[in-house]
């Protein structure tokens, strides 16, 4: 059996970005598995422009922010196997994979970062009544179909869900000449970046019409046409508010799903929140020595974060190849998401074994405007910071220090929250 | 001219077609659908029924113990999943205790092997996940799961082998008496046989109708379903009914044979034969009913639903004879729940009542044994990693969720019938079931299906038909 010090699995932005972490803090024996025929996962098919401010300083396309990475695996040596699943890893760390030249194999690994990314969730998780056509696309398969095999997947679109991929396949298929009549979304706020409500939508007049859902689907073959109706506050639809719209094209950008069923296989904590793994500061997981980062943790909206996350990942791993050192050793503190925050990464936190600065990063469960993020030190505010406003769509965080944490030697519960100013 | 025509494809169509090719007859299926397994074949609850439900005494309750035990056997010569899981009838109420007992005596009457009816603590012992207030079930060890188009698709497989034709997307529009025999009208042309055999599903009384002056109404009663992950698939471990009410069999909730669980159907009588569309209220009652009598249900692990349409013949009876006054005409319709488990011996009936007309010799060359689409998943590691060594295809996965590699892919297109749609990828490989529901695989599968079969990538469908995946190249339009 090949042996690994760490196997990474994913080669998208969080497994590449790992990749260079660790290698830069000093692990020579370094695979990166990948079941795509290229590096880069999702960003090769997002072709818009907007990635790297934070990274880079600079905008670039998706496929341009994956080739900053791709050019330092390569220069730093750094090996990939391309077209491999991984199908199934054990709990002490044998991955058995596939390709076409090397049949099925397994690799022993000392370290194992999970970067597999997520899914979509598709329209049979909304459970939506009507007929089963062809024209029903989730937008990241609409997005590969136009922007990687250059094919028109409709003309005439209706989308549903405000998620980033929806609204920027809003712009996207109204370039390539078909006309997207609106964006329907089930929750009173979007799921998105407002810069992308604003360069997606707003710029090309296209409506985004919040508490709607769709409610029929027609068509035997292609699709014909759907209906849309206004939603309680309980997202029940509400008789007598069906509009009905034209269309041979539904677009699905209605959220994101970690795609965790190696992790499930190996005995990896999921949380129920962000169906990713439970973290500690050093992103492991509940097995010692598995790692996880990027969207397969928690979903991002912004790639920035996620290299900036698996530099963070890859070089824990590193550190763990080379100390061996156990996470349950030292103070652990226990994160508490309430009042609106609904989830936090990492969960715990050792405090001994934290970096001077740690981001932790979380979400909230809806709109505020003027509100605080405030983090408690059991019952002691440390953090109070004003925010104008914050939403679902977009990811927050807050910052702690070790040296701050580090005088409390009996802290058990760090506290984030939303409060009212 | 043929000696035997049968109109349609599905499952009893198939099953006929397939004992039929043990004659030396020129036999031909008529399907107005692209592939096979396209009407209510497709979308039921893949449940192989034990047989007391049916009526003791009436043709149903015959052929379905037949089939069921017949199952087994055709299973295995046939190459396609079924499993006896068994089938929990759950009575939630002392006074519904009498007619949990009725079924019990029925299902003895008709033949069932093996009934009896569990306590309380045995049935939780069974199943833990069974609603808090089951005071009893009734148990058959011989209910099972199928895989439904694993069945009808080997059926077909096996009958083209054996040297019966298949047309598809040809449609009949008219049948009228010729010398010797009957003339067929279709979309596609005319046809003349000695024999037809009308296994047209929800459409067969509109058959039937054409022939006969003794007319048959088929009402297509529409069921929705909710199909969940396979996270979910363990939640019960048999088939769970409830006691059986006017609209037949209730909601059932029970695993499929691929892991999955699947909650469903409801009955509603439609008008439109084509009304596969499921609605909110169908849903809703799904999800409700099915957990009156499973606790637990994780309902955030649906990943798709569907609706399918009984064949409801007005008395609630499978019609399979020679039609009167229309020689050589033999209807099988009727073919509603319990259809699918029912198929063997209905294959065995429809093919008996032709060679009463016929007289064909048996065919000596007749085959009656078919292998399927080889699932990896059945190998060892070392034998998976020879298979890829011999075949490339065999180490590319494509559908992520179900693990479906290139070579199943390429496997189920160049086969006998095989696969021309993304549908019909998906039906005979499981590329696409998954909890995706092809999101990561259709475009892969498109072009497969375009270099396989030769067609442009704007060409390939989703069922035949209009219902092309791409409709153009980018900017075409502008």
């Amino acid at each position: 059996m090949n042996a690994y010090d760490i196997v990474i699995i994913g080669g998208g932005p969080a497994g590449l970005a790992a990749a260079v972490s660790a290698k830069k803090n000093g692990i020579e024996s370094i695979l990166i598995l990948e079941r795509d025929k290229e590096l880069g996962g999702i960003l090769n098919q997002c072709i818009h422009n907007g990635f790297g401010l934070h990274t880079f300083k600079e905008e670039l396309t998706g496929p341009e922010y994956a080739g900053r990475f791709i050019e330092q695996v390569k220069e730093l040596d750094i090996e990939y196997k391309l077209n491999t699943m991984v199908m199934d890893i054990s709990h002490d760390k044998v991955v058995t994979a596939m390709n076409r030249t090397d049949g099925m194999f397994e690799i022993q690994a000392k370290a194992i970062i999970l970067a597999m990314g997520c899914r979509e969730r598709s329209r049979g998780a909304l459970n939506i009544p009507g007929y089963r056509p062809a024209g029903i696309f989730s937008a990241g398969t609409a997005q590969r179909l136009v922007n990687m095999e250059g094919y028109m997947p409709g003309r005439k679109v209706v989308i549903l869900g405000s998620g980033d991929i929806g609204l920027i396949m809003a712009r996207r298929m109204t370039f390539e000449g078909a006309k997207v009549q609106v964006v329907a979304e089930l929750m009173p706020y979007s799921g998105g970046l407002k810069r992308n409500i604003v360069q997606c939508l707003d710029d090309y007049g296209i409506p985004l019409k919040l508490s709607h859902t769709v409610v029929d689907i027609r068509g035997k073959e292609r699709l014909e046409g759907i209906t849309i109706a206004q939603v309680d506050g309980k997202g029940k639809p509400i008789p007598g508010t069906e509009e009905d719209y034209e269309c041979d094209t539904l677009l699905l950008s209605v959220g994101l799903i970690p795609e965790n069923e190696l992790s499930n296989g190996m005995g990896v904590d999921l949380s129920p929140v962000t169906s990713g793994p439970i973290v500690n500061e050093s992103l492991e997981t509940n097995i010692e020595g598995v790692f996880a980062c990027g969207n397969v943790l928690h979903v991002h909206d912004l790639v920035d974060f996620v290299s900036e996350e698996a530099t963070t990942a890859g070089k824990n791993a590193a550190k763990y190849v080379k100390d061996g050192v156990g996470a349950a050793e030292g103070h652990i503190v226990e994160l508490k998401a309430v009042d609106g925050v609904r989830y936090t990464v990492p969960s715990t936190i050792n405090v001994d074994r934290m970096e001077d600065i740690l981001t932790v990063r979380f979400r909230v469960g809806g709109v505020y405007k003027n509100c605080f993020v405030s983090v408690y030190l059991d019952d002691e505010r440390i953090i109070h910071k004003k925010r104008p406003v914050v939403a679902p769509g977009e990811m927050e965080d807050v910052k702690l220090k070790k040296e701050k944490l580090k005088e409390y030697p009996n802290l058990k519960t760090i506290t984030v929250k939303l409060e009212e100013a | 001219m043929y000696d035997v025509i049968i109109i349609g494809a599905g499952v009893s169509g198939c099953a006929s077609a397939r004992e039929i090719s043990r004659y030396k007859v020129n036999a031909c299926v008529l399907e107005k659908a692209e592939d096979v397994c396209c009407g209510t074949s497709k979308a039921n609850s893949a449940i192989v029924h034990a047989g007391y439900d049916a009526a003791s005494g009436s043709l149903m309750a015959k052929l379905n113990v037949q089939g069921n035990e017949m199952m087994e056997q055709l299973s295995k010569d046939l190459d396609f999943e079924f499993k006896r899981n068994g089938s929990l009838v759950v009575c939630r109420s002392e006074e519904d205790m009498p007619n949990l007992q009725a079924l019990y005596e029925r299902g003895v009457t008709n033949g069932v092997k093996e009934l009896r009816i569990l306590n309380k603590e045995e049935l939780k012992e069974l199943e833990p996940n069974i609603a808090d207030d089951a005071v009893a079930a009734l148990y058959a060890p011989t209910g099972g799961i199928v895989c439904p188009f694993g069945m009808n698709i080997a059926l077909a497989e096996n009958a083209y082998t054996n040297g019966v034709e298949f047309k598809f997307n040809t449609e009949v529009t008219g049948i009228h008496k010729i010398d010797g025999g009957w003339a067929i009208e279709t979309n596609q042309g005319k046809y003349e046989t000695k024999c037809v055999v009308n296994a047209a599903g929800v459409h067969a009384d509109l058959i039937h109708n054409m022939v006969s002056d003794k007319k048959i109404t088929i009402t297509p009663r529409r069921g929705d379903y909710c199909l969940l992950d396979k996270t979910a698939g363990n939640h019960v471990s048999r088939t769970i009914f409830a006691l059986p009410g006017k609209y037949g069999k209730g909601i059932l909730v029970s695993p499929t044979i691929h892991g999955n669980l699947i909650l469903g159907p409801t009955a509603i009588d439609i008008e439109n034969k084509e009304g596969t569309n499921t609605t909110r209220e169908g849903l809703d009652e799904v999800l409700q009913k099915a957990g009156e009598n499973v606790k637990n249900l994780p309902m955030r692990s649906v990943i798709t639903s569907f609706a399918g349409l009984r064949a409801h013949e007005t008395n609630h009876e499978f019609i399979i004879e020679e039609v009167e006054g229309a020689e050589g005409f033999v209807d099988c319709a009727g073919i509603e729940s319990p259809g699918l488990s029912s198929c063997p011996a209905i294959g065995v009936m429809v093919a008996d009542i032709v060679k009463g007309i016929l007289n064909p010799e048996e065919n000596p060359e007749f085959v009656g044994t078919r292998k399927g689409i080889l699932d990896p998943d059945t190998l060892t590691k070392e034998e998976r990693d020879q298979l890829i060594r011999e075949n490339p295809a065999y180490g590319t996965i494509i559908c992520r969720c179900e693990m479906i590699t290139e070579g199943e892919i390429i496997d189920a297109i160049r086969r006998p019938l095989g696969a021309k749609s993304l549908d019909g990828v998906k039906r005979r490989t499981r590329a696409g079931m998954g909890r995706c529901q092809s999101g990561f695989c259709s475009p892969r599968v498109m072009e497969i299906l375009a270099r396989e079969c030769k067609m442009d990538m704007k060409e390939v469908t989703k069922s035949g038909g209009k219902s092309a995946i791409a409709v153009g190249t980018n900017k075409d339009s502008i």
